[in-house]
């Protein structure tokens, strides 16, 4: 169930670990990408910060479309659009049903994959939202759950978004994205005991 | 990292300042945003906006103005700006006619032009978008996010920011878009790569003596690397690669340009056409204009690249349109 203070309490959760993570995601990303991704979620998640402590919220659904706004006006890049589009449906699913977790996640997903039309096994953010919101439909999530799903990402071949541009030397690398969502899913988990 | 600014976190806010001061004659900043629009709009004209991340300049602020683009957004340094951003840059320089999104093909750049016409469409402005995607150093196939968009651009710029001034009508220039694109074809090479200014660090490195062919404008990598070569020697590959490309027949008109990517002085790109030059006199087409310097940038970059468009119809004519914009 969620409500407008776990919701808030979790997503200042999450930027407090992008926040340390900052030059690690931006590392991850010089590797594969453009060296940019620590700076975009750093601009992205201290804008959501400040519209979280500004910004009137009646309910969960409410404290996500601040969010949305936001990181959709602040992070830039291809992250932007995607986390932006992520946390706009997870608001209208919240609106629907604020008890129903898996499938508020699961519209985030579907988000993801409307905005960036990425499957799984393309080395995105999306191969750490699908595994983690299959175990938690399960009932099954733990952090291990995360931090596998985070390293399976490691032998794919990116064929979406700028890593894609790599090829075959894109194996073996982390993809960032997949890194900054695995801080959502922590700050989720770390609410739920 | 040595560089002529302030705070790292600063240089596009700084930049867009110091660009309004050198050239308010032409254009202004929308306030609290990142948009650069023309001061002198033609009512009734198809507007024309561009941009992406920062750090090609003088792409794209620098070609707002009579006969190119009515507003440029700029976002980060080698980010996106965000659909608020492109939104505003939409609304600022909608002059009743309609607008053209010109967007350089980046996962990134894409998505967020998409939104801001998505938002634009829902405030009743008609828009259209054109994804330009030139690069021939990427292989365009399901495995990669497409070519990418690079020098060509400015190609297209010029040629549909003549149209729009001609008078033709938002479905019309996006149709000369859509026809124009698949005719512009790039190809670069870099020195040494770039420093963004919050990174503080180049975004690879090459040795003294090497170089990479196909490196892209924000250090995307190439497709080979390899010991340094002469002027004629880049030419030679780079002008090989076009003609596999287009496969050159006889009687075929183009344009081109030879594009600085940022810290490689004119001397070194004349030289460079001159090689260019030399290596087309054995190919049976036929050159119609063509143009030299720093276009397209990526900030410090060393290198060049190289872009010819084959032409067809008017288009000619449409490049020698008079024009009136900063960096023409
Ligand atoms: N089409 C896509 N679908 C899902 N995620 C994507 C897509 N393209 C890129 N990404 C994610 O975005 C991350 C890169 O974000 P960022 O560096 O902020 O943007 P940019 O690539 O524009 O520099 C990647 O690591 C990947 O997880
Ligand atoms: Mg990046």
């Amino acid at each position: 169930m969620l409500t407008v203070e776990n919701t808030k309490a979790w997503l200042l959760r999450f930027a407090e670990k992008v926040e340390a993570n900052k030059a690690h995601l931006s590392d991850l990303d010089s590797v594969i990408g453009d060296g940019d991704h620590g700076n975009n979620m750093a601009r992205g998640i201290k804008a959501m910060q400040e519209a979280l402590e500004s910004k009137e919220a009646s309910d969960p659904a409410d404290v996500l479309k601040n969010a949305s706004m936001a990181l959709l006006s602040k992070i830039g890049g291809a992250s932007g659009p995607l986390y932006g589009s992520a946390f706009l449906d997870m608001s209208k699913q919240a609106k629907e049903d604020a008890s129903d977790v898996s499938a508020i996640f699961r519209a985030g997903l579907s988000g993801i994959q409307k905005r960036g039309k990425a499957e799984p096994g393309e080395k995105t953010m999306v191969d750490v939202w699908h595994p983690v919101i299959k175990a938690l439909e399960s009932g099954e999530l733990t952090t291990d759950t995360i931090t596998d799903a985070v390293e399976a990402t490691k032998p794919l071949k990116a064929t979406k978004g700028r890593a894609s541009y790599l090829g075959e030397r894109s194996i073996g690398e982390l993809d960032p994205g997949a890194v900054s969502s695995s801080y959502l899913f922590e700050a989720w988990l770390e609410g739920e005991d | 990292m040595k560089k002529i600014i302030n705070q790292p976190s600063q240089v596009v806010d700084e930049m867009l300042k110091g660009f309004v001061y050198a050239n308010d004659e032409r254009v202004e900043r929308v306030p609290e945003t990142s948009v650069i629009v023309r001061k002198d709009k033609k009512k009734g004209e198809v507007a024309l906006v561009s941009g992406g991340g920062s750090g090609h300049e003088p792409a794209h602020a620098g070609f707002v103005g009579d006969g190119m683009l009515t507003a440029a957004v700029s976002g980060e340094v080698f980010t996106s700006p965000s659909p608020d951003q492109v939104l505003e840059g939409i609304k600022a320089a909608d002059q009743g006619a309609g607008v053209l999104l010109i967007i350089k093909n980046y996962t990134g750049d894409v998505m967020n032009f998409e939104m801001a016409k998505e938002l634009a469409e829902a405030e009743g402005i008609e828009v259209e978008q054109l994804v330009v995607d030139d690069d021939i150093a990427v292989e365009d196939s399901t495995h990669t996010a497409g070519r990418r968009g690079v020098a060509g651009t400015v190609i297209v710029h010029k040629m549909l920011g003549a149209a729009a001034k001609r008078g033709l009508s938002l479905k019309e220039v996006k149709e000369l878009g859509d026809k124009l694109v698949p005719n512009i074809k790039s190809i670069g090479v870099a020195m040494t790569a770039a420093t963004v200014p919050e990174v503080g660090k180049p975004g690879f490195t090459l040795e003294e003596n090497e170089m990479e062919y196909g490196v892209g404008i924000h250090s995307e990598p190439g497709y080979h690397r390899t010991s340094i070569k002469s002027s004629s020697e880049i030419a030679t590959e780079l002008v090989g690669k076009l003609k596999d490309a287009f496969e050159f027949g006889d009687n075929e008109h183009y344009g081109l340009l030879v594009n600085g990517l940022g810290a490689t002085p004119l001397m070194e790109q004349y030289i460079f056409a001159h090689d260019v030059e030399k290596q087309l006199e054995h190919e049976p087409i036929k050159i119609e204009f063509k143009k030299v310097g720093n276009l397209m940038t990526s900030l410090d970059m060393n290198g060049v690249s190289l872009t010819l468009v084959k032409l067809q119809d008017d288009w000619a004519d449409l490049w020698y349109d008079p024009v009136h914009v900063t960096d023409w």
